[in-house]
């Protein structure tokens, strides 16, 4: 039977520590009803109250950390296959590949590199999120080492040798790196490491029906934090074997697969390995393991996972009102748009990359874009001209011209009417708003 | 505890439909092309057959397009404006299994061409390819509505698809397909309640399940592919749960979409941060399509000829059973 919050909320410390990442217990206790956190994200909790709240309150899919404090990154914790029933809640990891045998000066600066790769999107930075070093001839150990010092990211130990796998534990074991991978093979190391030095361990299976048999045994042993790697390779076998991991762990509890997966982005050249990538983040993949670096290759992947992690109720919105690119003054022209993020940031980014010194008045229309908003009736002319009174443009600057996208080019007469301002129809696309200003809007102002 | 796949047991498929028609049927087209009838959510073997494989429409516009950034533009170069010799292109060169031919000439904004040139042109087209045809207006309602019958009646009894019907204008197209033996298009703004009511509007005019093709808008990655993947998959699982009139085929507009967003276009001293141009649209255009396929479509519209041979690999290889 699932527990309410409040009956949670009693077997909890009640100190509200702040250590599970929520402000309060009653917070956490509320995350844990709806199954979007684990009870082990609580350092604090006693024996007995896990007892009595372990089985009403695990997701059918456990979390797993790798990495810890700053570093560490959550996955897992799935309550759905198909989004629009619930969003999923924890972006799949991309895990970058980096062979251990490199050169120490060139190890560092692959890794660093991997670190500091950022992207920006919609207003948000994006950053990779685990290095997965490769053992190669035994160097994993001396690359653990490097990478200890140099990694920012949380890191996968790649390597089928126990004896590697110790040597690199014992320097890096404090900062809960995964362990990949425990087969039929090594399985009885494997696992007493994972045990050893407390870190989340990586199972691999020949087929599912061995992956299954292979998680219980490590179930069994007390490792309690596993990702599963199924072995696929082909797009075909990928697919039937996320998708029966999903459905198992979701719809059916099968405790031995109620864990993330981990998958790599395959093919013989970067556009394949892109393919194989998309497939995973699609459909269901914890972590996806890669070795492309270039940031044209990443940047599909990285979208892809944005989108395919964002709720599709709730679109990504920035507050209505004014802001400022470059460094507008009272003379500066006056761009009205949308508050949906992605609308914004795209007419900030062509904006500044235009240098133009400008104000954009942005509209509240629950996020949507602009001809969403205009066809929901989110964007007429009275809401606009109510932003415009009311958002302190009119203080700022002293003339009265706005510029409205050319899409909504049929709202310009009766906004001019219902804000009292003179209304300039600017290109569709943001792209042409630099040169669309250049001769234009300087000689209507001047 | 042994362990077992876990299946679903659907109650229903998707409708098989076949597009085109050979001399025996009336027409001239040297291959047909068959979607759907699906009995799984895309690809899942162990559960369901999926008969027919996903195909790829190659888009052929009829006049030259302005601002296409290099890399695609190069492949297309010489057929440019000619759209007879850009569809023999994409069949004979790009292994087009059908070709989207979009009439742009007659938006009354640009060149505004007539109905007599756009039947024309639809000739031209069928006479230089033998596979079959889907035909898109220029988006415009009233001129789509003026061009359209005679579109139609230039390619009677060739089973093309016609594009596109909306809940606020249907009636002429579906006449048009009515009367020259074609398939149409439904369109809807992401919205299952809005393609189900063309969906029906249609039928009520006559028009046979089995003759209908889904689109329900594209975005591209990034820019809408969150939504569509959710429609797409919603739709499709509507289907296989035996909703009669959410179960033809799907169809998916990727070129268009993916290569007019930045990322796919912009130069490089523009968006360092994005890294170098050459591979950046193709990509775009595979990734976004490869989401669209797992996300149930059954037809791809494309542009750039190394991303359709990508997709035509992906699906052979989707469709083939796991490796075990
Ligand atoms: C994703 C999407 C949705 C999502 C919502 C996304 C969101 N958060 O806005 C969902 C699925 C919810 C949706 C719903 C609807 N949608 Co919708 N949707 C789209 C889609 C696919 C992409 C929109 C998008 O994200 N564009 C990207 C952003 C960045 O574009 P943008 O805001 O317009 O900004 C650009 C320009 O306008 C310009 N610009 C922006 N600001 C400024 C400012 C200045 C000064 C200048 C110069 C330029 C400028 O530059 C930007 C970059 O080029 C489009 C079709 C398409 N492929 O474009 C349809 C589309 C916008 N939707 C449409 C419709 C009809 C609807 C619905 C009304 C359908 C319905 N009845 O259910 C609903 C309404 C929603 C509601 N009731 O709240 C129609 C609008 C028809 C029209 N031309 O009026 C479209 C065009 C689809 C179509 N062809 O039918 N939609
Ligand atoms: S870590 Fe535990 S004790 Fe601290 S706030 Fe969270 S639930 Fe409460």
């Amino acid at each position: 039977m699932a527990l309410t919050a409040m009956d949670i909320y009693k077997n909890l410390p009640k100190t509200n520590c702040g250590d599970c990442g929520v402000p309060t217990c009653l917070a956490f206790a509320m995350k844990l009803a709806q199954k979007q956190a684990s009870l082990d994200e609580c350092p604090h909790i006693t024996e007995e109250a896990k007892e009595a709240l372990s089985g009403s309150s695990a997701p059918p899919m456990k979390i797993i950390t790798i990495g810890t404090g700053e570093k560490a990154l959550k996955i897992g914790g799935e309550t759905v296959l198909f989004r629009h029933e619930e969003t999923f809640h924890h972006p799949c990891g991309i895990a970058i590949q980096v062979n251990s045998n490199l050169p120490e000066d060139e190890l560092r600066q692959q890794i660093s590199t991997i670190c500091e790769t950022e992207f920006d999107r919609v207003g948000m930075t994006f950053r990779l999120d685990l290095v997965a070093l490769v053992d190669n001839d035994g160097n994993l150990p001396a690359a653990a080492a490097v990478a200890q010092q140099v990694s920012s990211l949380p890191l996968i130990l790649v390597s089928d040798d126990p004896q590697a796998v110790r040597a690199a534990l014992e320097v890096c074991a404090e900062d809960r790196p995964l362990i990949c991978a425990a087969d039929a093979d090594n399985f009885a190391e494997m696992t007493g490491l994972a045990q050893e030095f407390s870190c989340p361990l990586a199972i691999r299976g020949e087929t599912l029906e061995q992956l299954y048999e292979l998680s219980e045994k490590a179930l069994e042993a007390g490792v309690a934090d596993l990702i599963l790697d199924s072995s696929a390779c082909d797009s075909s076998s990928v697919l039937q074997d996320q998708t029966t991991i999903r459905r198992a762990a979701i719809k059916e509890k099968v405790k031995p697969l109620g864990f993330p997966t981990i998958g790599i982005a395959i093919g013989d050249d970067e556009i394949d390995k892109v393919t194989s990538g998309c497939e995973l983040i699609a459909k269901y993949a914890g972590i996806v393991v890669t070795d492309l670096l270039t940031r044209d290759t990443l940047l599909p992947l990285i979208t892809a996972r944005l989108n395919i992690y964002t709720d599709p109720q709730k679109p990504i919105q920035v507050e209505s009102g004014v802001y400022e690119v470059g460094e507008p003054d009272a003379k500066s022209p006056v761009l009205i748009t949308t508050n949906f993020s992605l609308t914004y940031y795209t007419v900030e980014a062509d904006v500044s990359a235009g240098h133009l010194d400008a104000w954009i008045v942005v509209v509240d229309t629950e996020g949507t874009s602009v001809l969403t908003a205009w066809a929901a009736e989110d964007f007429t002319p009275e809401i606009i001209a109510k932003t415009i009174k009311e958002c302190g443009i009119e203080d700022k600057v002293d003339h009265r011209i706005g510029v409205l996208p050319g899409g909504v080019a049929v709202l310009s007469g009766d906004l001019e009417e219902a804000s009292g301002w003179q209304i300039v129809v600017g290109p569709r696309e943001s792209s042409g708003i630099p040169a669309f200003f250049k001769p234009e809007y300087t000689q209507r102002i001047g | 505890m042994p362990f077992t796949i876990p299946k679903e047991r659907w109650t229903a498929q998707v409708q098989t439909t076949t597009i085109g028609a050979p001399e025996a049927d009336g027409g001239t087209r040297t291959s047909t092309v068959t979607v759907g009838g699906e009995q799984t959510l895309p690809f899942l073997h162990f559960e369901g057959e999926t008969p027919n494989p996903p195909v790829i429409a190659i888009e052929v516009l009829d006049e030259a397009p302005t601002g296409w950034p290099e890399p695609l533009l190069k492949h297309y170069q010489e057929v440019l404006g000619d759209p007879a010799a850009w569809a023999q292109k994409a069949v004979a060169e790009f292994g087009a299994d059908m070709i989207c031919l979009r009439l742009v000439s007659a938006n009354p904004d640009g060149t505004n061409a007539s109905a007599d040139d756009c039947a024309e042109t639809i000739q031209s087209v069928l006479k230089a390819v033998g596979v079959p045809l889907i035909i898109w207006g220029c988006g415009d309602d009233d001129k789509d509505n003026e061009i359209m019958p005679f579109c139609s009646q230039a390619a009677a009894g060739e089973r093309c698809v016609l594009g596109s019907a909306t809940q606020d204008n249907y009636k002429t197209i579906c006449a048009s397909a009515l009367a020259d033996g074609h398939l149409i298009v439904n369109e809807s703004p992401l919205d299952i309640n809005i393609q189900k009511q063309v969906n029906i509007l249609v039928t009520d005019m006559g028009m046979d399940l089995n003759d209908i093709i889904m689109y329900q808008i594209t975005g591209a990655l990034g820019y809408g592919v969150e939504y569509a993947y959710s429609i797409l998959e919603r739709t499709r699982l509507a289907a296989l749960g035996g909703d009669k009139m959410l179960q033809m085929p799907m169809l998916s507009i990727v070129g268009s979409e993916a290569w007019r967003v930045k990322e796919a276009w912009q130069s490089e001293e523009e968006a360092p941060e994005w890294g170098p141009l050459d591979k950046r649209g193709i990509m775009w255009e595979v990734a976004t399509a490869s989401l669209f396929l797992h996300a149930g479509t059954d037809i791809l519209v494309m542009w750039h000829p190394e991303a359709v041979a990508r997709l035509h690999d992906l699906i052979a290889e989707l469709i083939a059973s796991p490796q075990a």
